[in-house]
């Protein structure tokens, strides 16, 4: 019996300490994390002020600001935003709906994967070769171009996704009625799940606008205004790893305070995707 | 009579039956089209970067893979040290991040009550979608001073004579390198790592728990010979995905890994890596070879991501059918 105890007190012992690590290990990744936002707020606040919004950016050393940057990265990201969402809805559409069990459905899905996955920098690559190299200069379309190759697979994916939650009962009820068969997709399979494709374009655009590599030699970057598409374009993560990469003051403070603008901006988005999605988790 | 009366309304029914037919094909040729594109761009972008790498290929020919040689100048390119650096580099990411990851897994699933169960889980989903330029900017300006100053001195002092550590931990402090760019890595797939391992734990089926608890066995047990069997093929799936991850990271690590081509057995000592490569060259590489190489670094890049995430998805795919039963 004491035997048996002892024993038993060992088990739990063990136990004990094992869960002591996984709250241990739980706590430093959670450290970490907390570490690198709080830095970040402290930094990028501290750079932060309306003349990163009002200005252009700066030469080393001088007064400055961001303007020029987050112009780019809006226009491109909604550029971006406008190609893949047809696409990428329709796309999804089709897998969800029409394609359903088809052979050429599953390949389609793979595929979409593997450019879910594809590291970001080969898309830029991509975009190189067969837009800024037919082109012979760098362009804010290229820029807009990648991001939205990076956009497709992640709407694809959540709209196909979504689309699947729709009971088929529905459909078969509206079909029922007579409806046809693109009724039946646009009218009801749509409005259903019409929350969670949101969820998901807003995914893609939060996940795209934080996008540096793509851009690196697709829009380049640029330090002086520029609103015209065919020409070099600056955007927020560029001018953020170009001015952090350098040896001056005032554009590593600038650094910071884009840093913390691409972060709420990111967070936001994820939030309210998270939002959207909630009612419909509930019903 | 009554055949008669039928017949005309039948008629406009077939005119709209046609017109909703055609609306119908419309549709499905549309979204089939849009399908089709995806398809396209995958073919596209294997193809442009093929093309794109076929000087290099042509010049260099398999050699390229295993050969250390990085100048522009003489125009001798082989990828040894960025292959090299970048197995390196997602090796010591997962090697941190594995254990922690699953260790907030067990916390949120097994030990935390609902109130720091969701917020907790919720933040972790959250941080997964922080760009990973902020990960390489807080390296490069935060951590990277804080190991040159405080950590790295001491280790090398402590490990200098020992056999083996003294050359894993050799050379200057430089604060960026191998190892620094590896702790970023693993702080940036830590979320991910976490959340995948939450959802495969999450979905083990909680009867099979309850009935090894009340075979009296203790919580490390149920984890260890309960959930950990039942979710490894999910897990292992979720760690392959997070892995090609950490392999096509650009951002993250070209801040801190310090951009030599050297292959050196230190982790303190700067390394590269593929991506880290293309996103210092590329924009200003001059020489038509040397554009090449960096383009079939690309591709060497995306043939190992593309690998993973095949063998990621079987693994997941595995994992389903499991839990399908």
């Amino acid at each position: 019996m004491t035997v048996s105890t002892a024993k038993y007190g060992r088990r739990l012992w063990v136990s004990r300490i094992m869960m002591a690590l996984s709250l241990i290990s739980a706590v430093i990744g959670m450290f970490a994390l907390a570490i690198i936002l709080t830095t970040l707020f402290q930094r990028g606040v501290a750079g932060i002020g309306a003349h990163v919004f009002t200005e252009v950016t700066p030469p080393p050393g001088a007064e400055g600001g961001l303007l020029n940057s987050i112009y780019g990265s809006l226009f491109m990201t909604v550029v971006a935003v406008l190609v893949a969402m047809p696409l990428g809805v329709l796309a999804g559409t089709y897998l969800a709906e029409y394609g359903r069990e088809a052979r050429v459905a599953v390949l389609i899905r793979l595929v979409n994967d593997v450019l879910l996955s594809a590291p970001s920098i080969v898309i830029g690559l991509f975009i190189y070769q067969v837009m800024v190299k037919q082109m012979g200069h760098f362009s804010g379309w290229a820029g807009a171009m990648a991001l939205a190759i990076i956009a497709v697979p992640v709407i694809v994916r959540t709209t196909e996704d979504m689309l699947r939650l729709i009971p088929d009962p529905l459909r078969e009820a509206a079909t029922a009625l007579g409806a046809p068969r693109w009724h039946v997709i646009s009218k009801v399979a749509f409005q259903a799940a019409r929350a969670g494709i949101i969820t998901g374009i807003l995914l893609a655009i939060a996940r795209i606008s934080g996008e540096t590599a793509p851009l690196l030699f697709t829009a380049l970057g640029n330090n002086n205004w520029s609103a015209d598409p065919n020409a070099p374009m600056a955007s927020l993560p560029v001018t953020i790893f170009q001015f952090a990469g350098s040896p001056y003051e005032n554009w590593k403070q600038l650094a910071w305070a884009g840093a913390l603008i691409i972060t709420s901006a990111v967070l936001l988005l994820n939030i309210v995707a998270r939002l959207f999605r909630n009612p419909e988790a509930k019903r | 009579m009554s055949v008669a009366d039928e017949a005309p309304p039948t008629a406009p029914m077939n005119a709209v039956s046609r017109r909703f037919a055609r609306i119908d094909s419309l549709y499905r040729n549309i979204t089939r089209f849009a399908a089709f594109t995806v398809f396209a761009v995958l073919i596209g972008v294997i193809a442009s970067l093929y093309l794109g790498a076929l000087p290099s290929i042509a010049k260099f020919g398999l050699a390229f893979l295993w050969t250390n040689a990085w100048n522009p100048v003489t125009e001798k390119f082989g990828a040894l040290a960025q292959i090299y650096g970048t197995f390196v580099s997602s090796a010591i990411s997962m090697l941190l991040a594995v254990p922690v990851g699953i260790g907030i897994a067990i916390f949120l699933t097994e030990l935390s009550p609902w109130y720091v169960k969701r917020p907790v889980g919720i933040a972790v989903e959250l941080l997964a979608g922080i760009p990973s330029i902020i990960y390489g900017m807080w390296g490069l300006f935060i951590f990277a001073p804080v190991l040159q100053t405080m950590v790295q001195p001491y280790v090398i002092d402590t490990f200098s004579g020992v056999p083996v550590l003294q050359d894993l931990f050799a050379g200057p402090p430089f604060g960026i390198g191998m190892g620094t760019a590896g702790v970023i890595l693993a702080i940036m797939i830590l979320p991910f790592v976490a959340s995948i391992t939450r959802d495969v734990f999450d979905g083990v089926p909680p009867v099979l728990k309850e009935a090894a608890y009340g075979l009296g066995c203790t919580r490390w047990e149920v984890l260890w010979n309960v959930v950990l069997p039942y979710a490894r093929v999910g897990v292992t799936g979720g760690i392959m995905l997070a892995l090609g991850r950490a392999l096509g990271e650009t951002m993250a690590v070209t801040f801190i890994i310090g951009n030599s081509h050297k292959i050196s057995p230190s982790l303190f000592a700067p390394g590269t890596t593929i991506s880290a490569t293309i996103a210092n060259e590329f924009a200003e590489a001059v020489g038509d070879i040397h554009v090449s190489a960096l383009i079939e670094l690309g591709l060497i890049l995306f043939a190992i991501t593309f690998a993973v995430l095949l063998t990621a998805r079987y693994l997941l795919y595995r994992a389903e059918q499991r839990a399908g039963r």
